[in-house]
C-alpha cells in the first residue's frame, strides 16, 4: 500500500523509509513506513520543519519494529514522544518548537505557493532530544502544499477593497467563499488557497488596516462591496456564495448575515465566533469599546491573556447581534476550551434567540472537547498560547487560545471535513 | 500555466469544476485520499486524481463519481511540453450502476488505450492532431513538474476536446525529483556533468549515468535515481563545451568515474554504471577494458557490444560515416539504424565481454530498430559462456518494445526527428516498439533496474 514502487529488498541492509504521498496537500494524510529494520528494534520517528520565520519545529514518536522489521505509521502505536497511540499524522499535528526556541511561536505560511517542507527521519532507539547530534538510519523530505496544481491567484484591488481571490483550475464558474480571518497580524491566505484546491472560488479579504483604509472606514459597506465583487466575478457562480469566518471574522459574519441587505449568502460558517461583539458600526468603534473594558482582561499564572471574559463583559443586551434575523443555514464550529472568545456560551445564547425567532432549524453547532480558539486546517500544529499584539492598544502580550494538543488536532481534522461537506451541500445545487 | 485559445463554453454543460475527494479504499498497491466529503445533494460529477502530485514513476488513481449510471464518458489527458507542443490521451468508459468510473478497475473500451490501464492516460499520450511530425517529449527543467490536465467529458469523444466543456477537470503534476534532492554542477577540468544527491547526509551508492547519442545533457533519469536514494551523475560526453570528439576517449569516462567515486557524498566503491544506447556501448567497453572503472554492477539498456568505442568517439563516428550506405529507410522514410551496426567489422571491433568481472544486466526490446540489441545480447551470452563469466549476465528482453526504454509512464515514440551526430543530417529515426507493450516494458524494466542496483550496491 505504501509506495507503489516495489523495490526488491533482497540483500538490503539499510532501513528503508517511505512517506506517501511525498508531496501532499495540507489536509491529506500521509503513510509513513519503515522496513528492513531488525525485528523488535526500538526506533524513533522524527519530523523537523523550519518555518518561514526560521524557527525549527519538531515532533517524534517511539516505536518498536514488528517481527518483520517494519514500522507502519497507520497501524502501529507510538509508545511516547510528542504523541502516543495509533496516530498516522502525529508527526505533523504534534509539532512544537525545538528546545531553546523563542517563546510563544506560531507557524503561519506566507508564501503559500511554496510548500511546507518537513524532514521525516528514523533514529535508532527511543530518543527525546539531541536529534541533531545523531545520524538517522534513514531520512526523507516530504512536502505539504497549500494549493493543488492549477489553482490561480488573483489580486483583488478594487477601489479600497483589498483581498486575494483563489480560483480552482478549469473554466468555472465556481461557488464562492468570502473568507474572513481573525485579528492578529499578517493577512492570511492559506485557508482560501486550500478551499480553491477543493473547488471553491475563495476570496481572503484584507479588512484590518489594508493600505488605504483606516479602521474608521472599515464598516459594513466595506464587507458589502467585497461580497459584491466576489458575487459578480466572471468565474464565480452568482448567488452560490458562502461566508466563512474565524474569530473576529465570525463576529463580522454573524453581523452581516443578520443585518445586511446586500450580503445574502447561501450559507455561513462561523469558527470560534461570538454574537456578543458589536461589529455593525466601524471596527474602530469596536476597538474603542474593547479598550474601555480593558480592566476585564484576565491573565493566568503564566501571564497569558484570557480575552473571553472581556467579551462576556461587553454591554450585550443592546449590542448583541440579532441572529433571529438570519435567513440562511449557519454552522458554528467551537472548542469548549476556547479561552479567547466565549464561543460555547454565545452558541447557546444564539440557539435560544433563534428558537424564539423561529429560525432555529437553520443552526448547526459543532462543539469539540478540549479544543481551543484557533481551529485551523487539519494537521496544523496546535498552539495553546502565542505572542500577540493587541489591535486596539498595540500592546504585545501572550494570548491564551486554549485546547489540548491531541483533542485539538482531532477537532481540526473533523471540523474541516464537516465544513467542506456543509459548503458543498449548500453551494452545489445547479 | 497555459490557456486554451479555442472557445470552451457550452452553457448546457457548464458545471462546477472541482477537486474534492472520495472515501478511502485500502488496497495493497494503491491508495485513494481519504478526505470524506458528503455528497448529499451533489449534482456535479466529481473527478479525483491521487496523488495530485506524484513522482514520474508513481501510479496515480483516477476516479469519477456522481455521474448518472451507465453514462458514456471520456477520460482525457492534456499536456503542453517544454517545446510548446500539445500531447493528449483518452479512454472511453461507461459509468457503473453507482455512477462511478474507477481507473484502476474499469476498462477503457477504446481511445488511445484500451483495457484496464490505470496509467494509460500518461503512457499512451501522443501529439494532438495537426502537430508537427516526429515529436518527442524531453523535460529540460527537471525541477519543475510535468503538468497534466485530466478531464472527464460527456460521451465517447475522439477529437474536438478543446471545443467542448468538460464535466470536471483537474490538474496533476508529475515530478522528476523527490523533495530534498540536490543538484550539483560538475565542472572539473574538462569533465562536464550533473550530480543529483538524495536528501540527507549520505553517503550514497553512486550511479554513472550515460545517455545515448542524441547529444546534450539528459538529466531526468539521474534526478529520478536520486529520488530513489542513489547519488547519480549524468555525464555530458557528446560535445561538451570545451571538449572535442577527438578528446572524448576512455580517459574522459575514467576521470568522470573517479570524480564520482571520490565525492564525499558517495559511498566509495559502491558504484554502478547505467547506460542507454550509445551509453550502453561505452559502458560495455569501459567495464571490459578499463583498469580504473570497476563498478559493482552495470546496466545496459538497448546496447550493443558491436560498436568499437575504445578509441575516441570521433573515430567511431568516422566509422559510422564510412558505412552509411548500410543505412536503410522504411516506406515512411524513417531510418533504420540497426543494420549499419550489424555491418561494422565486428570480429576485431566487438567488445571482449569475456573480460567483465561484475554483474551485468541487459535490458532490450525485441523490436529495437536502432541497435541490434537482441542479437548482440545473444552473442555476448555466447562469448561470456566461453570465457566462464556467463553467471554474471542477466538479460531482459521485452516483446514489441523499441529502443527508447525510458522511465515508466513516459509516452512511447516509435519514430522521431533526429540529427545524426556524424553528418549533422536531419532525419526521422525509427526506434521501434508498439505503444502498449513498450509501456509495459518501461514499467517492468524500471522496477527491475532499481532492484538490481539495490541488490548490488547496498551491502555495507
Amino acid at each position: 500500500m505504501y509506495s507503489n514502487r516495489s523495490v526488491s529488498t533482497q540483500k538490503r541492509t539499510c532501513p528503508l523509509l517511505s512517506v506517501q504521498p511525498v508531496r501532499g496537500l495540507l489536509d491529506e494524510k500521509f503513510q509513513i513506513a519503515v522496513t528492513n529494520l531488525p525485528p523488535n528494534q526500538k526506533v524513533t520517528l522524527h519530523s523537523l520543519h523550519q518555518s518561514d520565520d526560521k524557527d525549527f519545529w519538531e515532533a517524534f514518536g517511539h516505536y518498536v519494529s514488528d517481527e518483520h522489521g517494519s514500522v507502519t505509521g497507520f497501524k502501529d502505536e507510538s509508545l511516547g514522544g510528542t504523541y502516543d497511540g495509533t496516530e498516522p499524522m502525529g508527526l505533523l499535528w504534534s509539532m512544537r518548537p525545538i528546545p531553546g526556541s523563542r517563546h510563544g511561536l506560531r507557524i503561519r505560511k506566507r508564501d503559500i505557493f511554496r510548500p511546507m517542507e518537513v524532514r521525516i527521519s528514523v533514529y535508532n532507539g527511543h530518543l527525546s532530544q539531541g536529534f541533531s547530534h545523531q545520524a538517522p538510519l534513514a531520512t526523507s523530505v516530504t512536502e505539504r502544499w497549500y494549493v493543488a496544481p492549477g489553482v490561480k491567484r488573483v489580486n483583488i484591488r478594487e477601489k479600497e477593497i483589498r483581498g486575494t481571490l483563489f480560483l480552482p483550475p478549469g473554466s468555472g464558474p465556481y461557488p464562492g467563499v468570502l473568507d474572513l480571518w481573525g485579528v492578529g497580524g499578517d493577512f492570511v491566505e492559506y485557508r482560501s488557497a486550500l478551499l480553491a484546491s477543493h473547488g471553491f472560488a475563495s476570496m481572503a479579504l484584507e479588512y484590518l488596516t489594508p493600505e488605504d483604509l483606516s479602521l474608521e472606514d472599515t464598516d459594513a459597506s466595506y464587507f458589502e462591496k467585497a461580497y459584491q465583487i466576489l458575487n459578480n466575478h466572471p468565474m464565480v457562480k452568482k448567488d452560490h456564495l458562502a461566508v466563512l469566518g474565524l474569530s473576529l471574522g465570525s463576529a463580522i459574519t454573524l453581523s452581516m448575515a443578520s443585518y445586511s441587505k446586500v450580503i445574502k449568502p447561501q450559507c455561513c460558517v462561523c469558527i470560534s465566533g461570538s454574537h456578543l461583539m458589536p461589529v455593525e458600526k466601524s471596527l474602530s468603534e469596536l476597538f474603542e469599546l474593547m479598550k474601555s473594558h480593558a480592566d476585564k482582561l484576565c491573565v493566568n499564572e503564566d501571564n497569558q491573556v484570557i480575552l473571553r471574559n472581556l467579551i462576556l463583559s461587553l454591554p450585550c443586551q443592546s449590542a448583541k447581534v440579532d441572529v433571529g434575523r438570519i435567513k440562511c443555514p449557519l454552522l458554528l464550529v467551537n472548542g469548549d476550551d476556547d479561552q479567547n472568545f466565549p464561543a460555547v456560551e454565545s452558541a447557546e445564547d444564539m440557539a435560544m434567540m433563534m428558537d424564539k425567532a423561529g429560525n432555529r432549524h437553520l443552526l448547526e453547532i459543532l462543539t469539540y472537547p478540549d479544543t481551543g480558539h484557533l481551529i485551523e486546517p487539519p494537521y496544523s500544529p496546535h498552539f495553546r498560547a502565542t505572542k500577540y499584539k493587541l489591535q486596539w492598544t498595540k500592546e504585545r502580550i501572550v494570548m491564551l487560545w486554549g485546547g489540548q494538543t491531541k483533542p485539538h488536532a482531532y477537532a481540526q481534522e473533523d471540523a474541516w471535513k464537516k465544513i467542506l461537506a456543509f459548503l458543498w451541500q449548500h453551494l452545489s445545487a445547479p
